[in-house]
This record gives structure tokens, C-alpha cells and sequence, in this order.
């Protein structure tokens, strides 16, 4: 009959917290991308759009993910070092103590470009309903119609 | 370092957006956009002859080192696609004064040209891979209004489908930068190159490799990833189309070309082979696709997929002297092809249809016409003079020197196809009796200003072809700095 190891169940334990949040935001990425996945293959208009919405979403948080998710102290160096124009040594000693300033940056664009997109693709959405008379995505093959 | 020639390209057409927005008078407009247009054009050429004569320049944003800041670089290639860009730009533009409606002038058309000569000018400049998405994210927006401004039917269906593609396309983008990012710890190109080489994983390399060349590929309408391109390329205004085609995919082929000579060559046997799979079917399939139409708008946007192939062939083969080749036709495409799209906005103003089974005969009135699509015609297919042979010619053969020969006879192959696919639209539209009932006719003053901007691209081809000797030095030492990224390299990471 197996046994449960008590050294080993306890490293399980004792590994760094972040791994967790890790694996869970992996998860939860995943989860995103496949329902972004099954609304973008869906026919009705609207679902595809918030499909985008959800796989912009998913990015984000892999974007996130990627730069390690870890306590540490604000990105920032204090004046002296500051002064010294160009010189990221200092900045690159504190690096273990401190987050990953970079995916916050990239996350924030990011955010801000999938803002901007989904609220054009909203109007143009409407706007193909309107005219078409349809949010039926079969009903808006490309049909040779002339239209 | 203080290169800030580097910024202007990106900086005129922006500030010129902006006043286009608040700007009433339509001639005013004109007037401002072309004049910027112009001055970014000489901008371009300045970059390009200092970047020949001192090599790889460089200009680090805000000041911060090098792999920290986002970095603007030029070298040969970005140089030379930002000369074609303003080039382009301009001619269409002068296209659009007098094709364009008062509706479209008034809904901001020449602020999202603008726009996406920024984003376009931002794609080719940048060192840094975020930096390109976000200028993808400039160039896509700006064609996203311009394809479906105006409204119509069409317009709205075909543009529905482009923007969820692309929506697609730049989150796919993302998950590669995210990849990168996790694993190497850098967004900075020349920083990823020398990173690069020290993945072991080689499992790990080729996603990456393979995420970007889906995400490019999407872009360039290469062959499985082509299927969005020619309905959405025939449903805006010629003019738009004719931009569409000679710049919006070649930001994706001018993305595969930086990024598989820079980043990714450590595995030049698997993901190098697949380009040139990639590129022998894009030529059939485009050229098949293009034959099976009866609409000269969409021949040439099966035309715009088919030569795709013919700038990805020197770069799958991965010899300087092929690389050259696609590069030297990249060029020539880029001029040859809105000069084709501009000749279908001019037939379509003299007949009031794209179809070609509605009308024939247009030679016996419209002889000047005939004459420049006949021109550009050849110099798609390759006749020597002009300059699509000399493009064409350097990558097939540099296909036979390197042993690649199949690529090499796909690519004479589907010249022939090309032919024979252009002949009929010949044949079709321009030879046989006018039926005068059915058209449309266009005042003779107008239809000779409009002949002007298509002839302008047509000459410049020539010119390219007369003047091979000069364009093939440009490109030969542009491949060269390519096949060598570590002058790059160092331009960048130590100035």
C-alpha cells in the first residue's frame, strides 16, 4: 500500500507561493481562449464580437503571466541613481526584489488598443445589421449578389 | 543614438492627420495632405541615402539605453519601403483628388491615409517587436475606417469579416510576444537575435517561430491564410484598394522578411523549407484564382496573393543573392501593383463596372489607357525592360544555385499562368467592338487626368528597369545587411 511520503508532500508545500497563481492564471487563460474560440466560430454576430472581447481579455492576462507573477517591491530607484543618466546597474541589483515593470506596460497598451476595437467593432456591427437586416454570419457569405 | 531624422517619417503624417481632422475647405486638404506627403517623401530619401552612405542608424525613444528603450532603426530594407510607401502614397492620393466623392472627403479620408502612412512608416522603422504590434494596430485601424467608410452594402460585410479576422490575426500577434517574453526577457529584436541563439529548447524556438509566421503570414495573404484578402481588397474605392495592395501586405511580408532573418534562423531547415512550401503555393493558388475571375478588380487581388510567393521564394531559399532578388521585386511590386488597381478605377469610371464580361473594346477609344495597362501588364509578367523581370530573374536563379528547383520551376511555371490570366483581361476588356450603348463616358479632360497618377507608377517601373544596375546595388547590399544581422545587431545593442 502506498504511503504518502511526509518529506515530499511537505516540499510540495513549501515551494514558492506565486507557482500556484500561476498554474490557476494558466488555467484560467485557457478557459478564455476556448470559450473566445467557440463564440468567434459561432453565426451570430454579436457572439463573435464578444468573442474578440474574450480573447483580447485571455491576452491580457497571458501578457501578465509572462513577466512571472511575484511579490516585490515598486520598480523605481531613488534619486542618486537616478541622476546617474543611463546607469541601470543599480536598477539591475534591486532587480530580484522588484516586479517586472514591462507587462504592466505592454498590458496597459494592450487594454487601450482592444478598448478602441472593440468599441469600433461594435459600430460596424450594428451598422452591417442595419443595412444587411441580418446578424445571421451564413446570411453574409459573400454571395455574388451585387449588392 | 541621436538620430532623430528617424522620427520625422512617423511624426509628419501624424501631426498632418490631426489638422485634417479640424480642416474644412476640401482644396485645402488636398493641398496639405500631398505637400506632406511630398515632404515625408523627401524625408524618406534623405534616411535612405544617409543609411547608404553610414550604414544601420539608430534612435533610442526618451533617451534610455538600448534593450530598455524602444529603439527606431533603419537600415537598407526600411529605408527603401519607406521611400515606396510616400511614393505610393502620393500617387494615390493624387488619385483620390479626383475619383473620391465629396462624402468620403468630409468623413476624414485623407486624416486616415495619413494615419496609415504613420502606422505603415511606424511597422518599417521600429527595432522593437511590442513597438510592431502597436504600429500594426495604427496601420489596421486606419484601413479599417477606409474599407468601410462610405457604407455600402458590400463595404460593411466584406469589412465585418476583415476586422474579426484581424482582431484574430494581432491577439495571435500578442500570445507570440507573450511567449517570447516569458522565455527570453525581451521585446528588443536585436536583443531577441543574440538571446535566441542560446535556446536549447528547440521545441520551444519553433513555436515561436511558427506563431509569427502565422500572425505575418495572415498579414501577407500567404497561401493557406489568403482567403480574407480579395473580397475585402474589391470592396472600398480603387484608390483605397490600390493602397491596400502595394503596402498593407507587404508590412507583413517586410515583417517574415525582418523576423526570419533576424530572430529566427537558428532552424533554417525546417522553418526556411516551409517558407518556400509556403511560397510555391501561393503562387499557384493565387494565379488559379486569379484566372477563375471575370472581375478585373479581383484578378488583381488574386494577382496581389500569387506574387506574394515570388518575395517569400529568396527568403525561404536563404541566399544572399535570392533574398536580393525578392527584395528587387518586392520593390518593383510594390510601385506595379496600385498602378494595376488605379487602371481598374479608371475603367471602372469610364464603364461603370469591374466585370469584364459588361464591356470591350476599350482600345479603339481609350488607346492611352489600353497602353499603360498593357505596360503594367508586362511588367508584372516579367518582360525585361521593365522591372519585373530583374526581381524575378535573381530569385529563380538564385533557386538553381542553391539547389532549389522545384521552387525555381514553379515560379517560371506560374509567369506563364500570370500571362495568360492577364492576356484575357486583354482580351476580354480591350480588344474586340465597342458596344457604345452601354457606357459611361467620362469627360476627355478627366480621363487624361486620370490617366496621369497610373502612368506616373507605370514610368517609375521602367525607370526601376532601365535603371536596374542602381536599384540591384540597393538591394543586393540590403540583402547582404539582412544575411548578416550582426552590423544590427550592434547598431543597436552597442552604438
Amino acid at each position: 500500500m502506498p504511503t504518502m511520503d511526509p518529506q515530499t508532500s511537505g516540499q510540495k508545500f513549501s515551494r514558492p507561493k506565486g507557482d500556484g497563481v500561476e498554474l490557476l492564471s494558466i488555467v484560467v487563460i485557457g478557459v478564455l481562449m476556448g470559450c473566445a474560440v467557440y463564440l468567434l466560430l459561432q453565426r451570430s454576430l454579436l457572439r463573435v464580437v464578444f468573442g474578440t472581447v474574450l480573447i483580447t481579455h485571455g491576452i491580457n492576462l497571458l501578457l501578465f503571466t509572462s513577466g512571472r507573477i511575484k511579490r516585490g517591491g515598486p520598480p523605481l530607484i531613488d534619486r542618486e541613481a537616478a541622476t546617474g543618466h543611463g546607469d541601470l546597474s543599480l536598477l539591475e541589483a534591486a532587480g530580484a526584489a522588484v516586479t517586472d515593470p514591462l507587462p504592466q506596460a505592454l498590458i496597459l497598451t494592450a487594454i487601450v488598443i482592444g478598448f478602441a476595437t472593440t468599441a469600433l467593432v461594435l459600430v460596424i456591427a450594428y451598422r452591417t445589421y442595419q443595412t444587411h437586416g441580418t446578424d445571421d454570419l451564413d446570411r453574409l457569405r459573400g454571395a455574388d449578389d451585387g449588392s | 543614438m541621436g538620430h532623430n531624422l528617424l522620427a520625422i517619417p512617423i511624426v509628419i503624417p501624424m501631426i498632418t492627420g490631426v489638422l485634417l481632422l479640424i480642416m474644412r475647405p476640401s482644396a485645402l486638404k488636398r493641398w496639405v495632405s500631398a505637400l506632406s506627403v511630398a515632404g515625408g517623401l523627401f524625408v524618406a530619401a534623405t534616411i535612405l541615402a544617409r543609411v547608404w552612405r553610414e550604414g544601420i542608424l539608430t534612435l533610442n525613444v526618451g533617451g534610455f539605453p538600448a534593450p530598455y528603450a524602444i529603439v527606431l532603426v533603419s537600415d537598407l530594407l526600411s529605408a527603401m519601403m519607406l521611400v515606396l510607401a510616400n511614393v505610393v502614397t502620393l500617387v494615390v492620393l493624387a488619385h483620390s483628388f479626383l475619383t473620391i466623392d465629396k462624402e468620403h472627403e468630409r468623413h476624414y479620408y485623407y486624416s486616415f491615409m495619413q494615419f496609415l502612412l504613420m502606422g505603415l512608416s511606424g511597422s518599417f522603422l521600429t527595432g522593437d517587436l511590442f513597438n510592431l504590434f502597436v504600429w500594426f494596430e495604427v496601420t489596421l485601424f486606419s484601413s479599417y475606417i477606409l474599407l468601410i467608410l462610405g457604407g455600402g452594402a458590400l463595404q460593411l460585410r466584406e469589412g465585418m469579416k476583415y476586422v474579426i479576422l484581424n482582431i484574430f490575426a494581432s491577439s495571435l500577434f500578442l500570445v507570440g510576444v507573450g511567449v517570447i517574453y516569458a522565455s527570453l526577457g525581451t521585446v528588443n529584436m536585436a536583443d531577441l537575435a543574440v538571446k535566441m541563439a542560446s535556446v536549447s529548447n528547440t521545441g520551444l524556438a519553433l513555436v515561436m517561430a511558427f506563431v509569427f509566421l502565422i500572425v505575418f503570414g495572415i498579414k501577407a495573404a500567404v497561401f493557406p491564410l489568403y482567403f480574407w484578402l480579395p473580397k475585402s481588397y474589391d470592396a472600398p474605392p480603387p484608390a483605397v484598394s490600390a493602397i491596400f495592395g502595394g503596402l498593407l501586405t507587404k508590412v507583413g511580408v517586410y515583417s517574415l522578411i525582418r523576423v526570419f532573418t533576424l530572430i529566427f534562423v537558428e532552424h533554417p531547415g525546417i522553418t526556411h523549407t516551409l517558407i518556400i512550401w509556403i511560397s510555391g503555393l501561393t503562387l499557384i493558388v493565387g494565379v488559379m484564382g486569379a484566372i477563375a475571375q471575370v472581375d478585373f478588380r479581383s484578378i488583381i487581388s488574386y494577382h496581389v496573393i500569387s506574387h506574394i510567393g515570388y518575395m517569400l521564394m529568396g527568403l525561404g531559399i536563404f541566399t544572399p543573392f535570392a533574398l536580393a532578388g525578392s527584395l528587387f521585386y518586392l520593390a518593383h511590386d510594390t510601385i506595379v501593383k496600385p498602378a494595376l488597381y488605379l487602371i481598374a478605377g479608371v475603367t471602372e469610371q469610364i464603364t461603370g463596372t469591374t466585370d469584364l464580361r459588361r464591356y470591350r473594346g476599350l482600345m479603339n477609344r481609350f488607346p492611352g489607357l489600353a497602353l499603360v495597362f498593357f505596360l503594367g501588364a508586362l511588367s508584372l509578367i516579367g518582360i525585361p525592360p521593365l522591372s519585373g523581370f530583374f526581381g524575378k530573374f535573381a530569385a529563380v536563379q538564385g533557386g538553381f544555385l542553391a539547389g532549389n528547383y522545384g521552387i525555381s520551376a514553379v515560379a517560371l511555371g506560374v509567369s506563364l499562368l500570370i500571362l495568360y490570366s492577364l492576356f484575357q483581361v486583354f482580351k476580354e476588356g480591350f480588344w474586340g467592338e465597342p458596344e457604345s450603348a452601354s457606357e459611361a463616358w467620362v469627360r476627355p479632360s478627366k480621363y487624361r487626368r486620370l490617366l496621369v497618377p497610373a502612368s506616373t507608377l507605370i514610368l517609375i517601373s521602367a525607370a526601376m528597369g532601365l535603371g536596374a544596375e542602381y536599384v540591384a546595388q540597393l538591394t543586393s547590399a540590403s540583402a547582404l545587411q539582412l544575411m548578416n544581422p550582426e552590423a544590427y545587431i550592434k547598431a543597436v545593442l552597442a552604438p
